[in-house]
């Protein structure tokens, strides 16, 4: 998310460049005034993409401290810890976090285990319907959603699927699959078909090969798909209130109860709650995605 | 020590016959060039030898023994690919221990082992190095080290100089010719850089079209280039059309009645005529069996000059002169050929030679 802004800032910056040339702009005084303005107006811009963005985490983050915060006022007049111990007395709330974190590993390891192969057979083999079946993955998420999981759920109450952790893990590989196919499917792409050749010459055997060479080289690209994978499961909630519902209550869930039958500052503990293993993982993600994962793309 | 032979193998890529019967043995130590032009077959040769390839029909021996059911990580063979293809994810040493430690080879062994290809490829200090780390020539001497540890029967070298500048094209084919006659290793060698071949191959094999074309020995196939487009792709040649006249036992070509003493042709025969520029020479105007016509260009190649002589209406005629020979551009010269060959159709082509020409090749 940090990362918008400064990528913004470079295309002004960009921008100012191009008059350097002096088309219109005659006298170096006149250009360093106008240099000046556009770098006014960048820094604007990031800030008010700054508050646009940030802005309502921050406010989310405040009320989850405040212990009185009424009027016009700043900031709340009195700070407060409070509501951390509501929320941790609200019924069901362990349950629901263990139930959240557990579903969203199965889902991501699920759908690694599924997509993997699949994404390294798209990458390597040309075979009819290659094309189609490729845009099919991101067809379910090209559709408003809710139509599609009131099918679902119907075929699951066939089945005795709903109202249960399989049903749960089913809906949400409905958003991980796009994913974990298409990242990977790109990552394999990119590593030369060449390597492999020679570690077979070499005298490895395919799978060996896939293992020792392929996997290492895509393993940057694998772990930011598993990543979003994680944190797309862990935020689903039109699903897995559905499916889940009433016994399979994931965290997502119950916030919304909270926000909605509770005082707003416990609503806001709640969604920092929720924030913060998402946001971890995309720190690490991107981490994972510019260090290791440029390095070794670069490097082939 | 090994040899390798290659029985009928043809290849199709669906309905196209991408190589078409294609025998030929590679003797034990010998390094025998594939020459061809892009999409001849040359390197989809190779790869069946390697493993790389399914073959339609045909076989593939290493000392008498057919390995085309063999998986190419079960062959002995090593490949060197075109792009390096060394893991950059791993140091140099681990590219080049990567199919000893598969082995289960001991240590100390490997450590040994690996070192000494190092030391053969003349980089024994980059083994802590990632390739990213390496320039284009070193790499493709590193990818050389982890093929020939593996001790190979055959190496295979799929146009490994090509993506290097000129210069170090020909010193790195000078280095592996070095090492390849050193350990005596089978190898045969794909390339498309005719030069290239000549000046490395015990014995090239040019291909055209999936067919091979010609097997011989450098100078053999510069001298007696037994198909036409063998004589056209190797080296610089003058191709003219030329006709048998048996009623004055002599070849007709561009206007000049060349003598022949003996030909089998039939009278009117359509002959195509091959002349080496340096089997050119400049004459006295007028004289018997030779071409005349206005110097159209003189080009300083250094160590010698190439004069182009416009015939008639017709083709022009590369000759090489030393380069103290004056011939000035726009100049009417007599161009007199000590041999030539003469194509008839898919024969094989006759040498003519002409007597009384102030210059001979030694043929």
């Amino acid at each position: 998310m940090a990362e918008l802004p400064a990528r913004l800032g470079a295309e002004i910056e960009y921008g100012i460049a191009a008059p350097k040339g002096g088309v219109w702009l005659g006298p170096s005084g006149g250009e360093t005034a106008l240099r000046a303005v556009l770098i006014i107006l960048k820094w604007l811009t990031l800030v008010a993409l700054a508050i646009f963005i940030l802005g309502p985490l921050i406010v989310m983050a405040i009320w989850a401290f405040a212990g009185q915060w009424t009027g016009t006022s700043l900031l709340p007049q009195v700070w407060s810890l409070k509501w951390w111990p509501d929320v941790w007395g609200l019924s069901g709330i362990t349950d629901s976090i263990v139930l959240s974190l557990q579903t969203a590993t199965v889902v991501m390891l699920l759908s690694t285990v599924i997509c993997l192969p699949a994404a390294y057979g798209f990458a390597r083999f040309r075979f009819a319907g290659r094309q189609t079946l490729l845009l099919a993955f991101l067809a379910a998420n090209a559709f408003p959603k809710f139509g599609l999981y009131v099918t679902i759920l119907t075929v699951f109450y066939e089945i005795n699927f709903n109202d249960s952790v399989q049903g749960i893990v089913a809906i949400q590989m409905l958003e991980t699959l796009v994913f974990m196919i298409w990242i990977p499917t790109t990552a394999f792409q990119n590593i030369d078909s060449g390597l492999e050749e020679a570690a077979i010459d070499a005298g490895c055997s395919r799978f060996g090969t896939f293992m020792r060479i392929t996997l290492p080289l895509a393993a940057p690209a694998i772990a930011v798909a598993m990543l979003l994978s994680f944190v797309a499961a862990l935020d689903e909630s039109q699903g897995t209130l559905l499916v889940g519902l009433p016994d399979h209550i994931t965290m997502p869930l119950i916030m919304y109860n909270a926000v909605n039958s509770y005082a707003q500052p416990e609503g806001a503990v709640f969604a920092l709650m929720l924030s913060i293993p998402s946001l971890l993982l995309l720190v690490v993600a991107q981490f994972l995605a510019r260090g290791r994962g440029v390095r070794i793309l670069g490097a082939s | 020590m090994a040899e390798l032979a290659l029985r009928n193998l043809v290849k199709y890529y669906g309905a196209v016959q991408a190589v078409r019967d294609i025998s030929l043995t590679v003797a034990s130590g010998e390094l025998l060039c594939i020459l061809g032009p892009s999409g001849c077959g040359k390197s989809t040769t190779l790869r069946m030898v390697g493993g790389f390839e399914a073959i339609y029909s045909g076989d593939i021996t290493i000392d008498g023994r057919s390995v085309v059911a063999l998986p190419p990580n079960k062959r002995p063979t090593a490949m060197v690919f075109q792009k390096y293809t060394l893991w950059p994810h791993m140091r140099v040493w681990d590219n080049v221990a990567f199919g000893l430690k598969l082995r289960r080879l001991p240590k100390v062994e490997i450590e040994k082992k690996v070192g000494g290809a190092l030391e053969m490829v003349g980089l024994p200090d980059t083994a802590r190095r990632y390739p990213s780390q390496l320039s284009g020539g070193e790499q493709q001497r590193i990818a050389l080290a982890r093929a020939l540890v593996l001790e190979p029967k055959v190496l295979l070298l799929d146009e490994p100089l090509s993506n290097l500048d000129a210069r170090l094209r020909v010193r790195m084919r000078e280095e592996i010719k070095r090492i390849q006659r050193r350990i005596g290793i089978t190898s045969v060698f794909v390339t498309h850089d005719q030069e290239e071949a000549l000046s490395i191959a015990d014995r090239i094999a040019v291909m055209s079209k999936g067919v091979l074309e010609q097997l011989d020995t450098p100078s053999t196939i510069y001298a007696r280039p037994r198909t036409l487009f063998v004589a056209d792709f190797i080296g610089t040649m003058n191709v003219l059309d030329g006709r048998y006249r048996r009623d004055l036992r002599a070849v007709e070509v561009a206007g000049t009645r060349f003598p022949v003493a003996d030909a089998c042709w039939p009278d009117g025969q359509e002959l195509r005529i091959a002349i080496r520029p340096e089997d050119l020479a400049p004459v006295a105007l007028q004289t018997p069996g030779s071409f005349r016509g206005p110097v159209d260009v003189v080009m300083d190649l250094g160590h010698f000059h190439q004069v182009e002589v416009i015939l008639g209406a017709g083709p022009l005629l590369k000759m090489f002169v030393p380069k103290e020979t004056e011939i000035a551009t726009g100049e009417t010269i007599s161009v007199a050929p000590a041999r030539c060959l003469a194509y008839a159709g898919n024969e094989e082509p006759v040498e003519l030679t002409f007597a009384n020409q102030p210059h001979f090749t030694s043929s």
